[in-house]
Protein backbone atom coordinates (compact mmCIF):
# COMPACT_ATOMS: atom_id res chain seq x y z
CA UNK A 1 0.00 0.00 0.00
CA UNK A 2 1.44 3.38 -0.87
CA UNK A 3 1.82 6.20 1.62
CA UNK A 4 -1.12 8.30 0.39
CA UNK A 5 -3.46 5.35 0.76
CA UNK A 6 -2.14 4.59 4.23
CA UNK A 7 -2.62 8.22 5.25
CA UNK A 8 -6.20 8.22 4.01
CA UNK A 9 -6.90 4.98 5.87
CA UNK A 10 -5.48 6.50 9.06
CA UNK A 11 -7.54 9.66 8.74
CA UNK A 12 -10.73 7.66 8.15
CA UNK A 13 -9.96 5.39 11.07
CA UNK A 14 -9.17 8.25 13.43
CA UNK A 15 -12.30 10.14 12.37
CA UNK A 16 -14.41 7.08 13.08
CA UNK A 17 -13.06 6.99 16.65
CA UNK A 18 -14.35 10.53 17.14
CA UNK A 19 -17.70 9.82 15.50
CA UNK A 20 -18.23 6.75 17.68
CA UNK A 21 -17.39 8.73 20.80
CA UNK A 22 -14.27 6.83 21.77
CA UNK A 23 -12.23 10.02 21.58
CA UNK A 24 -13.13 13.65 22.11
CA UNK A 25 -11.57 17.05 21.34
CA UNK A 26 -8.94 16.63 24.04
CA UNK A 27 -7.24 13.99 21.90
CA UNK A 28 -6.98 16.52 19.08
CA UNK A 29 -5.30 18.89 21.56
CA UNK A 30 -2.71 16.19 22.30
CA UNK A 31 -1.98 15.78 18.61
CA UNK A 32 -1.60 19.55 18.26
CA UNK A 33 1.05 19.47 21.01
CA UNK A 34 3.14 16.98 19.05
CA UNK A 35 5.75 18.42 16.70
CA UNK A 36 9.21 17.76 15.26
CA UNK A 37 10.86 18.48 18.60
CA UNK A 38 8.42 16.15 20.42
CA UNK A 39 7.49 13.56 17.78
CA UNK A 40 6.50 10.89 20.30
CA UNK A 41 4.36 12.98 22.59
CA UNK A 42 1.07 11.25 21.82
CA UNK A 43 2.56 7.77 22.05
CA UNK A 44 4.15 8.64 25.38
CA UNK A 45 0.99 10.05 26.89
CA UNK A 46 -1.11 7.16 25.60
CA UNK A 47 1.39 4.66 27.04
CA UNK A 48 1.23 6.40 30.40
CA UNK A 49 -2.54 6.18 30.22
CA UNK A 50 -2.41 2.44 29.55
CA UNK A 51 -0.04 1.79 32.46
CA UNK A 52 -1.97 4.06 34.83
CA UNK A 53 -5.36 2.63 33.90
CA UNK A 54 -4.35 -0.98 34.19
CA UNK A 55 -3.01 -0.38 37.66
CA UNK A 56 -6.16 1.50 38.67
CA UNK A 57 -8.43 -1.22 37.29
CA UNK A 58 -6.50 -3.80 39.32
CA UNK A 59 -6.78 -1.66 42.43
CA UNK A 60 -10.51 -1.22 41.81
CA UNK A 61 -11.04 -4.94 41.34
CA UNK A 62 -9.30 -5.63 44.65
CA UNK A 63 -11.06 -2.84 46.50
CA UNK A 64 -14.51 -4.06 45.39
CA UNK A 65 -13.61 -7.63 46.28
CA UNK A 66 -13.29 -6.86 49.98
CA UNK A 67 -15.88 -8.07 52.51
CA UNK A 68 -16.27 -4.47 53.70
CA UNK A 69 -15.85 -2.24 50.70
CA UNK A 70 -14.13 1.08 51.38
CA UNK A 71 -16.13 3.26 49.00
CA UNK A 72 -14.00 6.27 49.72
CA UNK A 73 -10.98 4.40 48.41
CA UNK A 74 -12.94 3.12 45.43
CA UNK A 75 -14.10 6.65 44.64
CA UNK A 76 -10.52 7.94 44.87
CA UNK A 77 -9.37 5.41 42.29
CA UNK A 78 -12.28 6.19 39.97
CA UNK A 79 -11.62 9.91 40.35
CA UNK A 80 -8.05 9.31 39.22
CA UNK A 81 -9.14 7.22 36.26
CA UNK A 82 -11.71 9.82 35.31
CA UNK A 83 -8.99 12.45 35.41
CA UNK A 84 -6.51 10.61 33.25
CA UNK A 85 -9.10 9.47 30.71
CA UNK A 86 -10.34 13.04 30.48
CA UNK A 87 -6.79 14.30 30.00
CA UNK A 88 -6.19 12.10 26.97
CA UNK A 89 -9.66 12.43 25.51
CA UNK A 90 -10.87 8.88 26.16
CA UNK A 91 -14.47 10.04 26.33
CA UNK A 92 -16.31 6.77 26.86
CA UNK A 93 -14.00 5.72 29.67
CA UNK A 94 -14.47 9.12 31.27
CA UNK A 95 -18.25 8.88 31.04
CA UNK A 96 -18.23 5.39 32.52
CA UNK A 97 -16.22 6.79 35.43
CA UNK A 98 -18.73 9.56 36.02
CA UNK A 99 -21.53 7.01 36.38
CA UNK A 100 -19.29 4.88 38.57
CA UNK A 101 -18.71 7.74 40.99
CA UNK A 102 -22.38 8.41 41.51
CA UNK A 103 -22.92 4.78 42.56
CA UNK A 104 -19.91 4.99 44.89
CA UNK A 105 -21.65 7.87 46.61
CA UNK A 106 -24.66 5.64 47.15
CA UNK A 107 -22.47 2.83 48.48
CA UNK A 108 -24.23 0.55 46.02
CA UNK A 109 -22.10 -2.58 45.75
CA UNK A 110 -24.02 -4.24 42.91
CA UNK A 111 -24.12 -1.13 40.79
CA UNK A 112 -20.44 -0.36 41.38
CA UNK A 113 -19.48 -3.89 40.37
CA UNK A 114 -21.44 -3.42 37.16
CA UNK A 115 -19.74 -0.06 36.64
CA UNK A 116 -16.36 -1.66 37.05
CA UNK A 117 -17.21 -4.11 34.28
CA UNK A 118 -18.41 -1.25 32.13
CA UNK A 119 -15.25 0.80 32.69
CA UNK A 120 -13.06 -2.22 31.94
CA UNK A 121 -14.96 -2.86 28.74
CA UNK A 122 -14.64 0.73 27.60
CA UNK A 123 -10.99 0.82 28.53
CA UNK A 124 -10.10 -2.32 26.56
CA UNK A 125 -12.07 -1.05 23.59
CA UNK A 126 -10.28 2.30 23.46
CA UNK A 127 -6.95 0.64 24.14
CA UNK A 128 -7.48 -1.58 21.15
CA UNK A 129 -8.53 1.34 18.96
CA UNK A 130 -5.60 3.52 20.00
CA UNK A 131 -3.11 0.70 19.45
CA UNK A 132 -4.51 0.15 15.98
CA UNK A 133 -4.29 3.87 15.23
CA UNK A 134 -0.72 4.12 16.52
CA UNK A 135 0.26 1.07 14.46
CA UNK A 136 -1.11 2.72 11.32
CA UNK A 137 0.91 5.84 12.16
CA UNK A 138 4.07 3.80 12.63
CA UNK A 139 3.58 2.15 9.23
CA UNK A 140 3.26 5.54 7.57
CA UNK A 141 6.37 6.90 9.26
CA UNK A 142 8.31 3.71 8.40
CA UNK A 143 7.31 4.19 4.77
CA UNK A 144 8.70 7.71 4.88
CA UNK A 145 5.38 9.52 5.12
CA UNK A 146 4.16 12.09 7.62
CA UNK A 147 1.21 11.68 9.97
CA UNK A 148 -1.75 13.70 8.68
CA UNK A 149 -3.34 16.04 11.21
CA UNK A 150 -7.07 16.13 11.75
CA UNK A 151 -8.30 19.71 11.76
CA UNK A 152 -9.78 20.95 15.05
CA UNK A 153 -12.75 22.10 12.99
CA UNK A 154 -13.65 18.48 12.39
CA UNK A 155 -14.59 18.11 16.05
CA UNK A 156 -16.90 21.10 15.88
CA UNK A 157 -18.73 19.68 12.90
CA UNK A 158 -19.60 16.45 14.70
CA UNK A 159 -20.20 17.85 18.13
CA UNK A 160 -21.21 21.39 18.98
CA UNK A 161 -20.33 20.94 22.69
CA UNK A 162 -16.91 22.13 23.87
CA UNK A 163 -14.24 19.68 25.00
CA UNK A 164 -14.86 20.22 28.74
CA UNK A 165 -18.02 19.37 30.64
CA UNK B 1 7.89 28.15 13.90
CA UNK B 2 7.35 28.11 17.65
CA UNK B 3 11.00 28.55 18.58
CA UNK B 4 11.77 28.69 22.27
CA UNK B 5 13.33 31.87 23.59
CA UNK B 6 16.99 31.43 24.58
CA UNK B 7 17.32 29.83 27.96
CA UNK B 8 18.43 32.86 29.92
CA UNK B 9 16.77 35.36 32.22
CA UNK B 10 14.21 36.30 29.60
CA UNK B 11 12.41 32.99 30.00
CA UNK B 12 9.74 32.65 32.67
CA UNK B 13 10.06 29.72 35.01
CA UNK B 14 6.88 27.93 36.00
CA UNK B 15 6.64 25.42 38.84
CA UNK B 16 3.93 22.87 38.05
CA UNK B 17 2.48 20.70 40.82
CA UNK B 18 0.30 17.64 40.11
CA UNK B 19 0.18 14.15 41.56
CA UNK B 20 -0.96 12.68 38.22
CA UNK B 21 1.94 11.69 35.97
CA UNK B 22 -0.18 12.13 32.85
CA UNK B 23 -1.32 15.59 33.85
CA UNK B 24 2.24 16.57 34.74
CA UNK B 25 3.39 15.51 31.32
CA UNK B 26 0.56 17.41 29.72
CA UNK B 27 1.03 20.64 31.63
CA UNK B 28 4.76 20.48 31.03
CA UNK B 29 4.22 20.17 27.27
CA UNK B 30 1.64 22.96 27.26
CA UNK B 31 3.97 25.27 29.16
CA UNK B 32 7.04 24.43 27.07
CA UNK B 33 5.05 24.95 23.86
CA UNK B 34 4.38 28.45 25.18
CA UNK B 35 8.12 28.97 25.76
CA UNK B 36 8.09 28.65 29.52
CA UNK B 37 10.83 26.92 31.45
CA UNK B 38 9.18 24.22 33.56
CA UNK B 39 9.88 22.34 36.77
CA UNK B 40 7.23 19.72 37.51
CA UNK B 41 6.80 18.11 40.93
CA UNK B 42 4.28 15.60 42.22
CA UNK B 43 3.27 17.11 45.56
CA UNK B 44 2.79 20.31 47.52
CA UNK B 45 5.58 19.39 49.91
CA UNK B 46 8.00 18.83 47.01
CA UNK B 47 6.96 22.23 45.68
CA UNK B 48 7.76 23.88 49.00
CA UNK B 49 11.05 21.98 49.12
CA UNK B 50 11.92 23.24 45.65
CA UNK B 51 11.20 26.79 46.67
CA UNK B 52 13.45 26.32 49.67
CA UNK B 53 10.49 26.76 51.96
CA UNK B 54 10.65 24.25 54.75
CA UNK B 55 7.14 22.98 55.47
CA UNK B 56 7.39 24.61 58.88
CA UNK B 57 8.69 27.98 57.71
CA UNK B 58 5.41 28.79 56.06
CA UNK B 59 3.46 28.08 59.22
CA UNK B 60 3.19 31.17 61.41
CA UNK B 61 2.92 29.52 64.84
CA UNK B 62 5.71 27.00 64.40
CA UNK B 63 8.06 29.57 62.91
CA UNK B 64 8.87 31.13 66.29
CA UNK B 65 9.72 27.78 67.88
CA UNK B 66 11.82 26.73 64.92
CA UNK B 67 13.76 29.97 64.65
CA UNK B 68 16.23 29.23 67.45
CA UNK B 69 16.93 25.60 66.60
CA UNK B 70 16.81 26.09 62.85
CA UNK B 71 20.19 27.02 61.39
CA UNK B 72 18.62 28.09 58.09
CA UNK B 73 17.34 31.60 58.60
CA UNK B 74 14.14 32.64 56.91
CA UNK B 75 15.59 35.61 55.03
CA UNK B 76 13.94 36.67 51.79
CA UNK B 77 17.15 36.88 49.72
CA UNK B 78 18.22 33.33 50.56
CA UNK B 79 14.77 31.98 49.84
CA UNK B 80 14.61 33.66 46.48
CA UNK B 81 17.90 32.09 45.46
CA UNK B 82 16.74 28.67 46.59
CA UNK B 83 13.48 29.18 44.70
CA UNK B 84 15.56 29.24 41.51
CA UNK B 85 13.63 32.15 40.06
CA UNK B 86 10.13 30.71 40.01
CA UNK B 87 7.82 33.21 38.36
CA UNK B 88 4.53 31.35 38.63
CA UNK B 89 3.15 28.29 40.37
CA UNK B 90 0.43 26.21 38.74
CA UNK B 91 -1.02 23.49 40.93
CA UNK B 92 -3.70 20.82 40.87
CA UNK B 93 -6.35 21.20 43.54
CA UNK B 94 -6.98 17.55 44.47
CA UNK B 95 -3.78 16.02 45.74
CA UNK B 96 -3.20 13.58 48.59
CA UNK B 97 -1.68 15.15 51.71
CA UNK B 98 -1.40 18.83 50.85
CA UNK B 99 -4.09 20.07 48.49
CA UNK B 100 -3.48 22.82 45.97
CA UNK B 101 -5.47 25.11 48.22
CA UNK B 102 -3.23 24.27 51.20
CA UNK B 103 -0.22 25.03 49.02
CA UNK B 104 -1.76 28.33 47.95
CA UNK B 105 -2.26 29.34 51.60
CA UNK B 106 1.32 28.45 52.51
CA UNK B 107 2.73 30.42 49.59
CA UNK B 108 0.64 33.47 50.43
CA UNK B 109 1.74 33.29 54.08
CA UNK B 110 5.39 33.29 53.09
CA UNK B 111 7.05 36.69 53.07
CA UNK B 112 9.42 35.60 50.32
CA UNK B 113 6.94 33.97 47.99
CA UNK B 114 3.58 35.63 48.56
CA UNK B 115 3.97 37.72 45.43
CA UNK B 116 4.46 34.75 43.12
CA UNK B 117 1.23 34.29 41.15
CA UNK B 118 -0.49 30.98 41.86
CA UNK B 119 -2.92 29.29 39.48
CA UNK B 120 -5.11 26.36 40.50
CA UNK B 121 -6.33 23.55 38.22
CA UNK B 122 -9.15 21.15 38.93
CA UNK B 123 -11.15 18.53 37.10
CA UNK B 124 -14.22 19.44 39.15
CA UNK B 125 -16.33 22.48 38.44
CA UNK B 126 -17.35 23.45 41.98
CA UNK B 127 -18.15 27.19 42.19
CA UNK B 128 -17.58 27.43 45.97
CA UNK B 129 -14.17 25.83 45.54
CA UNK B 130 -13.27 28.16 42.69
CA UNK B 131 -14.41 31.24 44.58
CA UNK B 132 -12.53 30.27 47.71
CA UNK B 133 -9.29 29.83 45.78
CA UNK B 134 -9.68 33.13 43.96
CA UNK B 135 -10.60 34.97 47.16
CA UNK B 136 -7.57 33.54 48.93
CA UNK B 137 -5.11 34.75 46.34
CA UNK B 138 -5.15 32.47 43.29
CA UNK B 139 -4.81 34.46 40.08
CA UNK B 140 -6.71 32.03 37.91
CA UNK B 141 -8.60 28.79 38.19
CA UNK B 142 -8.39 26.41 35.23
CA UNK B 143 -10.74 23.52 34.64
CA UNK B 144 -9.01 20.37 33.48
CA UNK B 145 -8.09 19.29 30.93
CA UNK B 146 -6.06 22.47 30.65
CA UNK B 147 -5.89 23.93 27.13
CA UNK B 148 -3.32 26.01 25.31
CA UNK B 149 -5.79 28.90 25.48
CA UNK B 150 -5.66 28.67 29.30
CA UNK B 151 -1.85 28.73 29.31
CA UNK B 152 -1.95 31.84 27.13
CA UNK B 153 -3.73 33.61 29.99
CA UNK B 154 -0.65 33.21 32.19
CA UNK B 155 1.64 35.66 30.45
CA UNK B 156 -0.07 38.88 31.69
CA UNK B 157 0.32 37.71 35.31
CA UNK B 158 3.98 36.98 34.68
CA UNK B 159 4.60 40.29 32.92
CA UNK B 160 3.13 42.06 35.96
CA UNK B 161 5.64 40.34 38.23
CA UNK B 162 8.50 40.89 35.79
CA UNK B 163 8.11 44.67 35.70
CA UNK B 164 8.27 44.67 39.51
CA UNK B 165 11.55 42.73 39.38
CA UNK B 166 13.16 45.02 36.86
CA UNK B 167 14.96 47.05 39.48
CA UNK B 168 16.21 44.02 41.37
CA UNK B 169 18.78 41.37 40.48
CA UNK B 170 17.37 40.42 37.07
CA UNK B 171 19.50 41.63 34.16
CA UNK B 172 16.72 41.33 31.64
CA UNK B 173 14.82 44.24 30.19
CA UNK B 174 11.44 44.21 28.49
CA UNK B 175 12.89 45.28 25.13
CA UNK B 176 15.14 42.23 25.13
CA UNK B 177 12.07 40.09 25.70
CA UNK B 178 10.32 41.51 22.64
CA UNK B 179 13.21 41.24 20.18
CA UNK B 180 14.23 37.69 21.13
CA UNK B 181 10.87 36.40 19.91
CA UNK B 182 11.75 36.85 16.20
Amino acid sequence: MEVGQMQRRLVDYTKSLFMEGFLDAQFLQLQQLQDESNPDFVVEVVSLFFDDSEKLLNDLTMALDQPNVDFKKVDAHVHQLKGSSSSIGAQRVKNACIAFRSFCEEHNIDATLRCLQQVKQEYYLVKNKLETMLRLEQQIVAAGGSIPMIELGFWRTINMKGGKE
Amino acid sequence: MGMAIDRDDTQFHVLAVDDSLIDRKLIERLLKTSSFQVTAVDSGSKALEFLGLNNNDADDEEEYEQRDSNTESVSSDEDQDLGLGVNLIITDYCMPGMTGYDLLKKIKKSSSFKDIPVVIMSSENIPSRINRCLEDGAEEFFLKPVQLSDVNKLRPHLMKGRSKDIDSSHKTTSTRLITSGN
